[in-house]
């Protein structure tokens, strides 16, 4: 099976996400990447030690912005070029933006949001994330082209190969593919970004006001933890929509997710079950979280995430 | 302006999740507009209410979906096609938006970033590839200026602000516009309005849905007290091993 990685970087690093997409589609057959924009060859070179055979690299600057339709072009010219018969992408914004469009360019099946390897022993059967993180499905992908996007952690990053070759690959855009004008961007620089987070800090209601986020932050900081909150505090304008984790909002699937006053309703759980381990810590000992988490602590966030983050400085020590 | 609105026909955000006979239990589930939809559909009744025009609402759903229909009519949406069809698979939705759109001539087709039910966020794109129209989510923020719409999209740790002359497609979210609750007098003339009930199209290279599974149940929580916070930390590093 010939397989095609979609693969992004942010700051010019390749994403972990990325290259789990890469070992990924190494089991699945030989794998070619593609990425675009401004990233240096060695960069990409190494993304050959996940599994990759090939790497094709569209360097023109105009797809530093991720347009939409201009991506999915390269995806469907790159694919059509290695003789792809599976394009694999690891779900981000502009991923979960772009695969439906890179299917129909090249006649393909897809499925979203897959959660694990496909079971080939009968068919192509792909288990994916249902009913916002309550359920799962297992998906029958008819005979013919597919296009998956893959959560995070779909597989375990295995570092095997060696440096891949990298070519330039040259795609004939015209005016329609960047229809869509990138006029401005707001984004936290050096924040990490809660979407890749492998240990996330997320707080509720229960910090009773923007002003006492500083000790969430510190929480955050000491961990090395992207912050996150619940849909009340987003709504307030205590916290940014980008940090809005739940049904609505940013589904996460970290290593650690420690709930700070958030009472854990099932809106909220959707987008937290994913997590590995989950830490609540509600005043409340009837929080609902309680029942979703791996460890709770009963008390006042007020004086609990203090004690928390002295004891995990000392523990640095 | 003319604008499609599509909605998906979705359990309540509350419900707990149960399958019998490999379907979803639909026994005692309360049936709303996908809550993203519901976003895109309160932008375009704002939308026409500024610069005029019409809403219509599509659907792809068997007889059971009219409530949320009606509902959609009553928020401020002008007449409604109903595509008679299960909702099985995203292409095959799309298809049914597209054959419907090709030749309506709609300014904008909003729809939700994703339907809160199958998740997959796809039909929005497929769509915009099918039309050849620009595809723009998940969109927080639309407003339009002349032939212009200028949009505000999520991106991670962020957002950007795009411009894009129309036709184009939305998925949107929130906060993109406050959900509308239809008042009494929406409800009367919803009643009234046009409702067509069409029959789908056959589209080739669909997915088949097989089975469910729930996620395995959590082991109880193990508490901590809170003087006790080395015990916790040592827990998250010897036993759960996440530090």
């Amino acid at each position: 099976m010939s397989v095609l990685v979609f693969i992004e970087a942010d700051n010019g690093v390749i994403k972990k996400s990325s290259l789990e997409a890469v070992t990924y589609g190494s089991k699945l057959g030989e794998v070619t990447a593609v990425a675009m924009g401004s990233i240096d060859a060695s960069e990409l070179a190494g993304v050959g030690k996940y599994g990759a055979t090939k790497v094709l690299h569209c360097s023109d600057e105009r797809l530093n912005d991720g347009v939409i339709s201009a991506t999915a072009k390269l995806i469907a010219e790159a694919a059509g070029q290695a003789g792809t018969d599976v394009v694999i992408m690891s779900r981000s914004s502009l991923v979960d933006a772009v695969a439906a469009r890179v299917a129909i360019k090249m006649g393909a099946s897809v499925v979203a949001n897959v959660q694990e390897l496909p079971d080939t022993s009968n068919g192509f059967v792909v288990k994916r994330g249902v009913f916002t993180g309550k359920a799962y499905a297992f998906v029958e992908v008819p005979e013919g082209k597919k296009v998956l996007t893959v959560t995070k952690n779909v597989v375990q990053l295995e570092e095997t190969g060696s440096d891949a070759p990298v070519e330039e690959i040259s795609v004939a855009f015209d005016d329609a593919d960047f229809g869509v004008k990138r006029v401005g961007v707001h984004k936290q620089e050096g924040d990490i970004l809660l979407p890749e987070a492998d240990l996330v800090v997320s707080a509720g209601r229960g910090m009773k006001g923007p002003e006492n986020w500083q000790m969430i932050e510190d929480l955050a900081s000491t961990l090395g933890a992207a912050t996150a909150c619940s849909k009340p505090v987003s709504d307030m304008d205590w916290r940014p929509h980008h940090e809005h984790v739940g049904q609505t909002g940013i589904k996460v699937a970290p290593q650690l997710y420690i709930a700070v006053g958030i009472s854990g309703a099932i809106q909220h759980l959707a987008g937290v079950n994913s997590s590995k381990v989950i830490v609540a810590i509600n005043k409340d000992p009837e929080a609902p979280f309680f029942k979703a988490a791996d460890y709770g602590v009963v008390g006042d966030a007020f004086e609990v995430v203090p004690k928390l983050i002295e004891a995990l400085k000392s523990n640095q020590n | 302006m003319k604008i499609l609105v599509c909605i998906s026909h979705v359990p309540d955000t509350t419900t707990k999740i149960k399958f019998a006979d490999n379907k979803l239990d639909t026994n005692g589930v309360q049936f709303i507009i996908g809550p993203y939809d519901d976003f895109a559909l309160a932008r375009a009744v704002e939308i026409k209410e500024a610069t005029g025009g019409t809403v219509t609402v599509l659907n792809v759903g068997e007889a059971d979906t009219e409530p949320s229909i009606r509902k959609a009519l009553a928020i401020g949406a002008d007449n409604a096609v109903r595509v008679n069809a299960a909702p099985t698979d995203s292409l095959f939705v799309a298809q049914q938006i597209v054959e419907h759109a090709k030749s309506e001539n709609y300014d904008m087709i909003l729809m939700g970033r994703e339907s809160s039910d199958y998740n997959s966020g796809l039909v929005h794109g497929l769509v915009g590839e099918l039309m050849g129209w620009p595809s723009i989510a998940p969109a927080m923020k639309l407003e339009v200026d002349g032939t212009t719409a200028k949009l505000s999209r999520e991106i991670e740790g962020g957002h950007e602000d795009v411009e894009v002359t129309m036709p184009f497609v939305a998925g949107c979210q929130e906060p993109i516009a406050e959900w509308k609750i239809p008042n009494m007098r929406g409800i009367m003339m919803a009643r009234k309005k046009p409702l067509q009930v069409v029959e789908p199209v056959g589209v080739e290279g669909v997915t088949t849905y097989k089975s469910f599974e729930l996620p395995e149940a959590k082991a109880e929580c193990k508490m901590v007290d809170a003087g006790q916070m080395d015990e916790l930390v040592g827990l998250l590093k010897n036993e759960a091993r996440v530090l």
